[in-house]
């Protein structure tokens, strides 16, 4: 069933009757060509882009809990292509690209909204690293402008900008990035994905590999065994857990990142703001609540909860940037785990064990992936080859020495 | 979370910051043949258990000492502290 503005004009003058579940609820067959495992963002766009552009068509998705329970309808929604190394940034335009013709392709309302994302500076020293940024993304073909800091006042006029310890000197601007409805982004890959008649099949955990002579053949689940040619790990947090069944180690950490939201406010914020600096940044639902978050906790932690320490230190961002905040109440809170991986990149690569590949790493940023990274995980589950945006992101990175360390921080999770 | 500091008592974790799998402690040996390889994994590979978690705590904003923290990563429950001079010997 197409949905359009007909559809709808049809529907309201039958009392809504007609709608139907947006997704079947198949029960497991024995055996695919190719086992998704993880209901996620990810593991939902690359069951798409598998069925509709390299025409896999006998596919399942297998998801623990439902479908939206996990990061992709934690996060705080924002979408952006501002990366720096030539092994990250072509990856994230082409995300951004596929973001802006989502909806069409999807026929389902992802309310992505290019409202723009600032980065805001305070040094002299940051926006030479700004500029550099920037540059690095106009080579990449992504758009990126250096704002001074009138042209900040001119967006933002309530932020703090005198504030004495981190004045706004101006921020690095992309315009086409901004925010996109998260769950409607797992519903609308999952609905597309059915279609194209790939099972997804929720309530159904993963709990072992079957692996004969170094090749995987199919998954011990919840609801029985399910043989598969291929099978695709994008479990996020839940990486080093699940993939240690097939006895491989990851360069990942598990850490909690959270989010908050405030009550309901009428428009005040048009884009989205970051402040780096203060561990800091938000943006407005449509709905009106302020959206808002800050650092990880920094600790490996399996709990989808944080602790007190961080929840102060976002709100002291949030007054130290823009004081009347100060006047709205904090509505609710809430934590999802990460992927944090070594150099703070992800990975879209294969395993040591034939047919089992693996998708995960993503940190606090893989929403804005999803699109990327689902089309280049169904490239290389089809083919066998990397994506050559993704080409840089393998798991053998490390002993090579080719990290892909954005911020240069070294072999430490929580700095990334 | 609060951690039970061998010398100083409950302390917030706020004070401290986080290092990492206590498995660091255990340098491998540089003479070793494949040195080069265990060095990789030592320095990029983790465990990353649910559940029990050997980890290293420094305690910055404190008496500078280095703690072993056996906690559980699905509750936070901190199980034992030992002091990280302590276990290195
Ligand atoms: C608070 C917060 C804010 C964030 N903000 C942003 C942001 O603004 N922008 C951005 O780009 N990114 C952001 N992120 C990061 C982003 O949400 C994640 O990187 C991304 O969603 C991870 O991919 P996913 O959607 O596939 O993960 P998930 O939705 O977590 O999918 C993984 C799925 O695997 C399932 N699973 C796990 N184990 C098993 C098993 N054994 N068997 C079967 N299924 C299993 C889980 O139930 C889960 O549904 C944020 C994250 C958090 C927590």
């Amino acid at each position: 069933m197409d949905y359009s503005i007909f559809r709808v004009i049809k529907e309201a003058l039958n009392n809504h009757k007609g709608w139907g579940p947006a997704w079947r609820n198949p029960t497991p067959k024995p055996h695919y060509d190719i086992v998704i495992v993880g209901g996620g963002g990810h593991g939902l766009a690359t069951a798409f882009y598998l069925a509709s552009r390299y025409g896999v068509r006998n596919i399942a998705v297998l998801e623990k809990g439902w479908l939206g329970g996990g990061n992709v309808g934690r996060n705080t929604t924002i979408v952006r292509s501002n990366y720096m190394l030539p092994g990250n940034e072509p990856f994230y335009e082409l995300s951004m690209k596929l973001w802006e013709g989502l909806e069409q392709e999807l026929n389902y309302n992802a309310m992505v909204s290019q409202r723009g994302v600032l980065n805001l500076c305070h040094s002299d020293a940051q926006r030479d690293a700004f500029r550099r940024r920037g540059n690095a993304m106009l080579l990449q073909g992504a758009d990126a402008e250096l704002l001074d800091a009138e042209d900040v006042r001119k967006l933002y006029p309530y932020l703090n900008f005198d504030d004495a310890r981190f004045p706004i000197l101006g921020g690095l601007l992309q315009r086409r990035g901004g925010t996109v409805r998260h769950d409607a982004v797992a519903w609308g890959y999952a609905r597309a994905a059915d279609q194209l008649g790939v099972d997804i099949i929720q309530n159904c955990e993963v709990l072992d590999f079957r692996i004969e002579n170094g090749q995987v053949s199919g998954l011990e689940t919840s609801r029985g065994f399910i043989g598969a040619n291929k099978v695709g790990t994008a479990v996020a947090g839940s990486s080093s857990r699940l993939l240690s069944k097939a006895g491989i180690r990851l360069p990942i950490e598990s850490h909690v990142l959270q989010a908050f939201v405030s009550e309901g406010l009428k428009p005040v914020i048009p884009g989205v703001i970051t402040f780096g600096a203060g561990h800091f940044y938000l943006s407005q639902s449509d709905k009106g609540g302020l959206v808002f978050g800050g650092d990880i906790d920094g600790y490996n932690t399996y709990a989808q909860r944080g602790n007190m320490p961080v929840v102060e230190d976002v709100c002291e961002g949030a007054m130290g940037l823009m004081p009347m905040l100060g006047r709205a109440r904090m509505l609710r809170g809430w934590g999802g785990i990460m992927d944090m991986s070594m150099d703070g990149s992800p990975f879209i690569d294969r395993t040591d064990i034939k047919g089992l590949f693996f998708n995960g790493g993503w940190c606090y940023g893989g929403f804005k992936a999803t699109p990327a990274s689902g089309l280049c995980f169904a490239h290389l589950l089809a083919t066998g080859t990397s994506h050559e945006v993704a080409a840089q992101m393998r798991l053998d990175r490390f002993a090579r020495g080719a990290m892909i360390d954005e911020k240069g921080q070294g072999a430490q999770p929580n700095l990334h | 979370m609060l951690i039970n500091h061998p010398l100083l008592g409950p302390r917030d974790a706020q004070e401290f910051v986080y290092k990492g799998d206590a498995s660091l402690l255990r340098r491998p040996d540089s003479n070793a043949e494949d040195a080069l390889e265990r060095f990789t994994d030592y320095a990029y590979l983790r465990d990353n258990p649910a559940g029990e978690h050997r980890e290293l705590w420094y305690h910055e904003q404190g008496d500078r000492s280095w703690l072993v923290v056996t906690r559980n990563t699905l509750t936070h429950e901190v199980l034992d502290v030992q002091l990280a001079s302590e276990v290195g010997r």
